[in-house]
Order: C-alpha cells, then structure tokens, then sequence
C-alpha cells in the first residue's frame, strides 16, 4: 500500500479530531506523507464529525473520493459513508453499535462499550481501542503505536494504552503497511504554519476574536505566547481588535489579527485607517462560505474581492493567498516584512481548508527569511511623521522619543500629521501613499509571487490559488497539465503572471465559489479563462472530482 | 520637544468663540505643563482623539498623538497602553463617540481597569454633523434627527460606568476651569480606569450655559471611596431631571490594572525564536 485513506468517524464530542491526528502520526512515524481533511459541524455535541487521513509516499494536500480504511464509532458513519467504501475495504467498527450487513468488506467488529466497561474506561478511549484495532489490522507495530499515544496523549496514558492493546490484541493482521524509508515531517495545519511564520518574522502581538476558521491561531498563538514573548489579546468585538491592533502598531510593537469574512465586515474601518494612517498591520481572514453565517465549519474562497477593496478610499494593499502549510509560514512572514517596510495593510487570505487541513511541513524547502527592520529617523530635526519621499515610505520614530513628537491622524494631514483640507497637500499626500505601492510592486518581482506546476511544456494550464493547489498540482501532475498558482494577489504581479502564461492555449480556472472571483480579478488584466471549475458546497475537490471534471473538458 | 511653553501647535483653532472645548484645552495643558515640572517627561503622554469638535484638541497640542476614529478611542488606548505600559494614555471622545457609537469599548475598559483616562467632552449634542440628539441629550431635545423631539431617556454614563467596573469617575463643567484642572490631574495620575464626564457647553447648537449656572454645586463632604454613597450621589442627577448637579469626584479605588497583569516579557530575539520554532516543529511529528 503506498497510498491509502483512512476515515474515522463518530458524532462531535467523539474525539474524532484528535483520534484522526493520532492516526496521522502513526502513518507520518511511518515515513508516509500525509493530509488529513476534516469534517465537522458547527455543534459542540451530536452531528457527525468525520476526518480522512491520506497517506502516500509523496507529498499530498488533498483527499481522495474512496476509502481503504474505515474507523466507525457509529451507525452514522456506515451509513453516510457507505459509497466511499472500497471494495476491498477494511471496516472496523464497534459492534455493539453497528451491524455492517451487506458491505463487501472486510469488517472488523470490536466490542468497544464492552472493553470500556471492563477496564473502567471513559467512553473518549473508544478511539484508543479503534486505533489499537487498525494498527494490528494493518500491520503496524505495536511500538509505533505505543509511542505516538505515549507523545500525544497527556491523561490517563497507562488507561489508553490498556484500551488501545485490547483492541490490538482484539483484530488480525489482514494487511501490512510497510514503511517508506524517507525523512519523516512534522505535520502542522496552515493556521499553526501561518502563526509561526509571523513569529519567525518578529511577531510581538496578536489580537483576535474568536471565529472558525481562524480561532486555532488565536488558541495556538495563546499556548505559545510564553515561549516568544507574544501578547495575546481577545478583546469585546472585531472593532475593538483592530483598533487596539492599530494601538500597537503605533506604539511599534509588530502585530496581526485575526478572523473570518463576518470579523473582517467588522473590521473594514480600521483597515481604512490603517491606510490613511500609514500604521502597518497584518489581518488574516480564513474564508467560510457566506454571505452571513453561513457554513461556519466548511470552507469557501468567496472573499478575494471583499479583501482586495475592503475599507474606503483609495490605497495600496498587499494581499497574499498561500497554497500550503510552507507558503503560509514563508509568506505569512513576507506579510509581517512587508506591512511594516511599506506601512501599509497586509493580508493574508486562508480558507478552513488550508487553515484546519494538516499537512507535513517541509522548513528545508523554504527560503530563508528574516525580520526585516522597518526604516528609522536619522533623527535629522524635526521629526515629521508623514514625510514626503521619494518611495512615498516616511521613517519612523515610536514613543516615547525625547526629541520626536509623533502624530497620527485619520485625517488628511500635513508631513507633521497635522489636519488638513488644503488642495495641494491633499494631492501629495495621496499621491505619496499611492506611491508606496508601486515601490511595493517592484521589490516583489525579486520574488517568486506566481507559482508554476507540473508538465510546463502543455498548452492547457490549470489556474488555481489559496487551498486548491494542492489538488490541483496533484490532478494537474497525473493529467500532465501545467499548473498557476499566483501567490500574491496584490499587487497584482502582471509581469510573472504573463510569463506563467507563455504557451498556454487553454486556461481551466479552479475556484472554491459561484462566481469565479480569481477570473475577474485576472480580466482586469486582460487575461480571461477558458473554462471555470466552481465549487461552492463548503468542501473541497477530492483529487477524484476533480480529475473527473477536468477529463471532461480536456 | 517636551517643552511644555511650547505645547501649542501651529495649526488654527476651528472651534466657534464660546466653545466649552477652549475650556477643556487650557485645563489640559496647564495640568500637562505641572506634570511636566513635577519631573514627568511629556514623550511619554499619548493623547487620542475621536471625531467630532472634540477631537480636533489633538491637533492643538504639540505631544504624541492618535487622531483616531469615531468612537475608538478607547480600544487605540488600550493598544498604546498595552504595548508600553510606561505611557500615560489620555483619551479625549465626545459623547456620541464615546457613549454611542463607543460604548461597548467604553464598558470593557472599564471592567478590565486599564490605565487609561478617558475626558468625555459632554456637549449632549452633535456639533459637527450640525445639532443631532446624543446619548445624553434630555427627553425632547429637538435636534434635526428629531424635530418634534426625543422619544427616548438619556443614559447616565457615570452610573453605568460605575457598574462596569470604573476606579475613578468625576464630572466638571466647562465653565468651572480650576476644578476642571484638579479633577484632570487627580483622573491622570489615578493608576487604573478613569473617567471624566465633562458638561460642555456648545454655544451654537445647545448652550446649556445658564442652566448649567444655576443648578451645578460641587461635591463636599463625600466619601469618594465607598461605592454606595458614590452610587447615590451619580443617581442623584438622571442627567433629564431638573435637580441640583453635583460636580467633583465621585468615586475612587485602588484595584490591580489589566496591563500590569500581563507578563512581562523580555523580547525574544531572532536566534532564540529559530530554536523555540524548531522545538515546535519537533514536537509535531
């Protein structure tokens, strides 16, 4: 077996989230790479929660449509699986609450409520006994196992192991799953990769109200916020959090927030000040289908053009959409960089499926990258706050500075921050801002800012960006397609973006919406996609899916 | 600069003759000028403005400022205060901005007791926007909005400040300048939350001047420090009801303030965050 699936399923409250990465550490110990995609409502209890772990011996960040192994914790996950079930499927299951009649599979039935009860267990070790069950089926050694719950399971570790061996010891090898021998990864979902890029890149705080999918970097940078000297702040509304961000960054402490597409309506003045201001923030939205509520839980990538004119008035902006768990720790980083060389909004655009999506995080493969400083006063008298120069960048000074004052102003102000209504400062000033972009554009071409995949010498290219690169490099590799992904979406990087383009005679256009937002954004440019691939149900493509669609039109 | 002579800017004053800001100007700048010779360097003051006539305040005194947004005062506060505890924050709002449009930032600051000091410029009408009912205004105010007049009661910001948690609440008039400037002082040097209701008069749209005058007494013999009587003595005046208006400092108290709760970190440096980042990726395979 070198790529396989396995899907554990129960009801939310199950455990399943965690018994899914236990799994995915196993397979990882193992030398597989991974992904884990998962499912799960936006209830506390009951409702079925679901994740697929994927392994194979290359790198992957998508899931396939069928299954080789099945971990049943309920009735439910029979029946609202049933057609993901190879037919060579193992199914193991709690006999007690399942009766898999009818499935062309091998089943595997563990009494679980039974072996609970006798070694007074709690009903969250079911997924111990379960895991135990797989590991023998497949062949995987109990040390493995032993050591990947030792690591990953902090309460009552002796109880679990006793569980998990009875269901070792309950189940037969039907199956051996041999090791890959290559480096093994840590596996890290992109809202821990995109945190601890913006730590590498001098991070001081990080403010935030709670809102899937992006409260896992609000709880992740919270744990962590000892080690690197973070202030972690959860205020009373997303208004709040990023004026008080904008506080921060006035008082030159590095600083991001966080939230989804409904957080960031909240937002949306702040943002306008911070462009008016010239006060360098980093805001993350991880896109959820909307408008509204929505799907909280699901995914989408329905806020590019919200994000890219968020706020009124006219500014520059610096927009990325990272593809995967090394892009969102590299660019999250360039993010953080550039906010405060430019003084000017960042932001970085994740969905729940990149963000809550585990991958295995590969820092060799990643340029090296630094905090960078942002431009001081050469403290020439006096201090002006605004000066005009020749990039439109002023240098900065942060309070207290005996010999400074520092004035900020919502305002059109004068160099001095001064208020303003005057015609000619107006012009100069928005000219100056304006500028800053520009300048922006043109270190960016130093950059890799658009991605290019696969089989380069094919005139059809897929154009993808955010979360879908993953299935798509992967689909576009097996198909053999060239493969787009532009990285940074402001400002839009014409240049590398037509050069991707060269050859290309047919442009498929995979998109997590109903509208195709990636394509307007691209005929502004003059660029227009042959062919749109919309997906707009909150899931993402299986690799199945979307080969399937792609032959159709190729 | 920490001048204090050379606190004004060179900007030109807007507000209209008569206007109960000068008032609050001149008390601000003479107890930043003391502060000053008192050995408190003035680069460390930040001052924060909304929007409104209020704000432009900022824009008048030559110190570290925010010129900010309406009603958001208090969350930029909180921010600058946070990141630098040694700062001495001073808010200045209107009362639109700080009980209308603010007032969910207002009542957490309060409960969390940050060290910031909040000058609530208190003219119960909207003055820039041309003459609009506030949150204080009196039942009836015929504003433009409302031109047979509110249907609705005004809040008591003092009471339910107190309620939210607020160390430090006081009330002045913009015609009562030497108390003005003890109530500024005593407000800033408070270590924790603290709030100045300012009855400021706007000569164009609602001048309150002479009914002010007539009803305004200042607190004697109160025991700032006893929450109850604090209480009674905020209830006595609904901010409607024709009855006598106390001004000075109603309550007062000492409690632990939300920045200095934080840890205090030292910042990490480059090197230290590479190793703490490869620990983290270690632990998750």
């Amino acid at each position: 077996m070198d790529d396989f699936s396995v899907l554990i399923g129960g009801k939310a409250g199950d455990g399943i989230d965690k018994a899914g990465l236990i799994l995915a550490r196993i397979l990882n110990r193992l030398g597989f790479r991974l992904y884990i995609y998962r499912d799960y409502p936006s209830v506390i209890r009951g409702g079925h929660t679901f994740s697929i772990i994927r392994a194979s011996q290359n790198k992957i960040a998508a899931h396939r449509d069928k299954v080789d192994f099945v971990l049943a914790l309920n009735k439910e996950t029979l029946d609202l699986h049933r057609n993901r079930l190879k037919k060579d499927c193992f199914f193991i299951y709690d006999s007690e609450q399942i009766n898999p009649a009818n499935i062309a599979t091998c089943g595997i039935g563990i009494p679980l409520g039974n072996i609970l009860k006798e070694e007074n267990a709690l009903p969250v070790m079911r997924n111990s006994c379960l895991i135990g069950a797989f590991c023998k089926t497949a062949g995987i050694a109990w040390n493995v196992l032993e050591e990947v719950l030792k690591r990953n399971v902090s309460k009552e570790i002796e109880l679990n192991l006793k569980v998990a061996r009875r269901g070792y010891n309950a189940a037969q090898e039907l199956v051996k799953i041999e090791p890959v021998s290559q480096t093994v990864l840590p596996l890290l979902s992109g809202n821990a990769a995109i945190g601890l890029g913006l730590i590498k890149a001098g991070l001081r705080a990080y403010i935030a109200y709670p809102m899937t999918p992006s409260s896992p970097i609000l709880h992740f940078l919270a744990d962590i916020a000892g080690d690197f000297a973070l202030k972690v702040i959860h205020p009373e509304s997303e208004i709040g959090v990023i004026l008080m961000a904008l506080g921060f960054s006035y008082a030159g402490e590095k600083v991001a927030v966080g939230t989804s597409g409904g957080g960031f309506c909240l937002m949306t003045e702040g943002v306008s000040l911070a462009a008016m201001a010239e006060l360098p923030i980093v805001v993350i939205v991880g896109q959820r289908p909307g408008p509204s509520t929505g799907l909280p839980t699901y995914s989408s990538q329905t806020e590019l053009h919200f994000v890219l004119n968020a706020g009124h008035g006219e500014f520059g902006r610096f927009l990325i959409a990272p593809g995967d768990v090394e892009q969102s720790y590299y660019w999250s980083a360039m993010a953080l960089n550039m906010a405060w060389k430019y003084q000017m909004p960042s932001f970085i655009l994740s969905d729940k499926n990149l963000g809550e999506g585990i991958f295995n995080f590969d820092i060799a493969a990643i340029d090296e990258i630094k905090e960078e400083m942002p431009l001081s006063w050469d403290r020439k008298p006096s201090y002006k706050r605004y000066l005009n120069t020749e990039s439109g960048i002023s240098p900065l000074a942060f309070v207290p500075d005996k010999e400074a004052v520092i004035k900020i102003n919502s305002y059109e102000h004068d160099e001095y921050g001064i208020t303003t209504e005057e015609p000619q400062t107006t012009k100069m000033m928005q000219d100056k801002r304006l500028r800053k972009e520009r300048y922006l554009a043109e270190e960016l071409e130093g950059y890799e800012t658009v991605k290019v995949y696969g089989n380069n010498n094919s005139s059809t290219a897929l154009l993808c960006w955010g979360s879908n690169k993953g299935v798509c490099l992967e689909a576009g590799e097996n198909l053999g397609l060239k493969v787009i992904q532009p990285i940074v979406l402001s400002p839009f990087p014409l240049h590398q973006f037509q050069e991707a383009l060269k050859g290309v005679k047919k442009l498929v256009n995979v998109e997590d919406n109903a509208t195709a937002q990636l394509a307007k954004l691209i005929r502004g440019y003059g660029f227009n996609p042959d062919k749109n691939l919309l997906k707009y149900d909150g899931r993402p493509f299986s690799l199945d899916e979307l080969e399937a669609q792609l032959s159709k039109i190729i | 600069m920490t001048d204090s002579k050379d606190i004004n800017t060179l900007a030109k004053n807007t507000w209209c003759p008569g206007c109960g800001n000068f008032a609050i100007l001149n008390g601000i700048k003479a107890v930043l000028a003391s502060l000053n010779e008192e050995g408190f360097p003035l680069e460390k003051v930040v001052l924060v403005s909304g929007i409104g006539c209020h704000a432009k305040i900022v824009d008048y005194i030559n110190l570290n400022s925010f010129y900010s947004i309406h009603g958001r005062t208090v969350p930029v506060a909180e921010g600058i205060k946070l990141a630098n505890p040694e700062l001495k924050v001073i808010c200045f709002a209107g009362d639109g901005d700080a009980y209308g449009e603010g007032l969910e930032h207002l009542i957490f600051a309060a409960k969390r007791n940050i060290d910031i000091t909040m000058i609530i410029h208190n003219n119960r009408v909207y003055g820039l926007t041309t003459g609009q009912y506030t949150p204080t205004s009196p039942l009836g105010f015929k504003g433009r909005s409302t031109p047979e007049g509110t249907l609705e009661l005004p809040l008591n910001p003092l009471e339910l400040l107190l309620s939210s948690g607020a160390t430090f609440l006081a009330r002045g008039t913009s015609h009562g300048l030497k108390l003005l400037k003890i109530i500024f002082k005593e407000a800033i040097m408070h270590k924790g939350f603290s709030l100045v209701d300012v009855l400021q008069v706007c000569v164009t749209y609602f001048n309150m001047y002479e009914y002010y005058a007539k009803r305004v007494y200042e607190l004697k013999d109160h025991n700032p420090l006893e929450h109850s009587t604090a209480l009674n003595k905020i209830r006595e005046w609904d901010y409607n009801s024709d009855v006598p208006i106390a001004l000075g400092t109603f309550y007062k108290k000492e409690m632990p303030t939300f920045e200095e709760k934080f840890l205090k970190y030292k910042i990490s440096p480059q090197t230290k965050r590479d190793f703490k980042i490869e620990e983290i990726l270690k632990e998750s395979i």
